[in-house]
């Protein structure tokens, strides 16, 4: 699979690179800086851009600029971004440009390899990725989520990050069925549209709790 | 009309407190009693013009004290006391306006009550003399009166002579304080003195302030982050010991090694925002407000209009002014929503939060909103709070500073 890297600091830059070599990634570029990203993703159109948020020349946000700006010109581009501290305000704008699949972490999950692998596969299958910090921040204001019980709201959790049925099975050591049962009635409580679909069901969810 | 007769009655004072003044002076060489009668007729004749400063501040023309803060250890009637009150201009300042003052004060209040008095006559003459019917006196245009229909003509007159003067009334007002500012208001010197005390005030909070908060973060580092990178060192360390002999061991301890790092991350990231917030850095005052709005659980509406950035320092201020008075929303208003306005204009930044809470907070209560005030006085900023019980309540932070580069970034709606 096709990877394409945007980090500044060498030393994270080349342990990303070996990472993802060891699990079968071909990383085709990685850049250091914001102006050289937009040009390295439309030369190799990657299966999937790894991008830290925080980039040389000014050290604001050119990676998220530059992630959001790809994606209008090459719709669809899967990209996962990468930051040292998560704003829900900017998983909002990743959000904003709704096709291809979307990943906001910290940089922290990528010392839990197995799942930070997962995250990119997902991503570049047209997933979601949401780190769960953007998650427990979202849900931390919402006062109506009074209305699920604990468990609905560990499930709702999970599948805001982007899991499917299976893998918040595997997670919270329960049936799928159980999962399936418990995610009707989130979405019968919540009043929200059904939907099978993993991505849109992410955005649907994150959707609700941004409101 | 009243605060005429109030500007009156107080100038009549103005002439004995010369004459105590004066006899005060004289009597400068009678041992003990000639200083402390000065610095007692001082006090009265400084308290008098106080009295004058705020009726002027009510008439639209802000007057500042001019005095030299008192010395220390002063005793009333000592020397040092004596010393301070003589050797400060605005003494003699005061004692120099006392009689033109009252003039100008009693001449214009009498100009100001005579108008509408006059006009009054008007109105409430012209039914007398129609019910005596008979006219013996004359009343504006019109002198001696002897018929109902002149009589009548009184009242229109007298309602516009009554409208012009509670017209002009405020405009004298304004005349009579700005002469009390020519010779109550302080000098240029005076001015710059008080400026500098001003700052060397400030600036001792100011370094307080960042000596504290530099002992706080070294702290957090020391206890914290530090300590943890050692165990953590340690951790890595004995599973290399143990990889050979004991793999499972191995394992578990370099899982938690990992777990220890992702703590120390968090601390660090905690840290971080405590300084200086990542998003401010990226973003600007406006993003970083927005960021934070997302963050609560108090719904809030941001509503910016800042064409550029802020120099650093005081986005920063403006930063936390704003998220410790929306904490204070949060933690205290039991509000459902609040608001921010964020503008800048005229050299100023202006930073309004407003919530539909309980109200009756009150500054001097909290170390909040002192906190704030510290925070913006750095800057020359201000805090002004209003918040009667019930609500809502309105926060006012003002700063002077310019706006740098035009804004980069792009942004967006949040509510």
């Amino acid at each position: 699979m096709r990877v394409v890297i945007a980090e500044d600091h060498a030393l994270l830059r080349d342990g990303l690179t070996r990472l993802l070599q060891a699990f079968d990634f071909d990383v085709v570029a990685s850049v250091d800086n914001g102006p050289a990203l937009l040009p390295a993703l439309v030369t190799h159109r990657p299966e999937v851009a790894v991008i830290d948020v925080r980039l040389p020349p000014t050290f604001t946000d050119e990676g998220l600029q530059a992630a959001i700006a790809a994606r209008t010109r090459i719709p669809g581009l899967p990209i996962l971004v990468l930051s040292q501290h998560v704003e829900p305000l900017y998983a909002r704008e990743l959000l904003s440009t709704p096709q291809g699949g979307v990943g906001y972490l910290l940089k922290d999950r990528v010392s839990h390899v197995g799942e930070f692998v997962d995250a990119v596969r997902r991503v570049a299958a047209g997933g979601s990725a949401m780190d769960p910090e953007v998650i427990a921040q979202l849900l931390a204001r919402r006062e109506p989520l009074a209305v699920l019980t604990a468990r609905e709201r560990e499930v709702l959790g999970e599948m805001a990050e982007g899991r499917s049925n299976a893998a918040i099975a595997t997670k919270l050591r329960i049936t799928e069925k159980a999962v399936s049962k418990h995610i009707n009635n989130i979405f019968t409580k919540l009043d929200m549209p059904p939907s099978d679909d993993d991505n849109r069901r992410v955005l649907a969810v994150l959707a609700y709790l941004d409101a | 009309m009243l605060a005429g007769v109030a500007a009156i009655g107080l100038a009549l004072t103005n002439g004995p407190l010369l004459v105590l003044s004066i006899v005060a002076l004289v009597l400068v060489p009678v041992p003990f009693l000639g200083m402390a009668l000065v610095s007692w007729t001082t006090t009265l004749v400084r308290k008098r013009a106080d009295l004058e400063r705020r009726l002027a501040a009510r008439s639209g023309v802000p007057v500042a004290r001019p005095y030299h803060p008192p010395p220390e250890r002063a005793v009333p009637g000592g020397w040092r006391r004596f010393r301070w009150t003589v050797t400060d201009p605005a003494t003699w300042r005061d004692l120099a306006w006392l009689v033109p003052g009252a003039v100008v004060a009693i001449v214009l209040g009498a100009i100001a009550l005579a108008i509408p008095l006059y006009g009054l006559m008007g109105l409430t003459l012209t039914p007398l003399w129609i019910w005596l019917g008979t006219g013996w006196y004359g009343y504006g245009t019109v002198w001696s009166v002897d018929t109902s229909g002149e009589a009548l003509l009184c009242l229109p007159q007298g309602a516009a002579i009554l409208a012009v003067g509670l017209w002009v009334a405020p405009w004298l007002r304004r005349v009579d304080a700005s002469f009390a500012r020519l010779l109550l208001a302080p000098t240029r010197a005076a001015e710059l003195r008080m400026r500098v005390t001003q700052l060397t005030v400030t600036r001792a909070g100011t370094v307080d302030a960042q000596a504290a908060e530099l002992r706080r973060i070294e702290r957090d580092l020391h206890d914290g982050i530090q300590a943890r990178l050692v165990s953590l060192g340690m951790m890595i360390g004995l599973a290399d010991e143990m990889i050979d002999r004991d793999p499972t061991a191995a394992h578990a301890m370099l899982n938690e090694a990992r777990a220890a790092s992702g703590t120390a991350l968090v601390e660090l990231r905690h840290l971080v925002r405590g300084i200086h917030p990542p998003v401010l850095a990226e973003r600007g005052l406006e993003g970083a407000v927005r960021a934070l709005a997302l963050s609560l659980p108090v719904a809030v509406t941001v509503d910016a209009d800042l064409p550029g950035r802020l120099d650093t320092p005081v986005e920063s201020a403006a930063y936390f002014a704003v998220a410790e008075t929306l904490t204070n929303v949060v933690r205290h208003s039991r509000a459902q929503h609040a608001w921010v306005s964020l503008r800048h204009g005229q050299g100023r930044l202006v930073l309004v939060v407003t919530d539909d809470g309980a109200g009756g907070a009150d500054a001097a209560a909290g170390t909040g909103l002192r906190g704030i005030e510290r925070r913006l006085a750095a800057f020359d900023g201000t805090m002004a709070l209003s918040s009667p019980p019930g609500g809502p309540t309105v926060v006012t932070m003002e700063l002077p500073c310019a706006l740098s580069s035009p804004k980069t970034t792009h942004s967006f709606v949040t509510d």
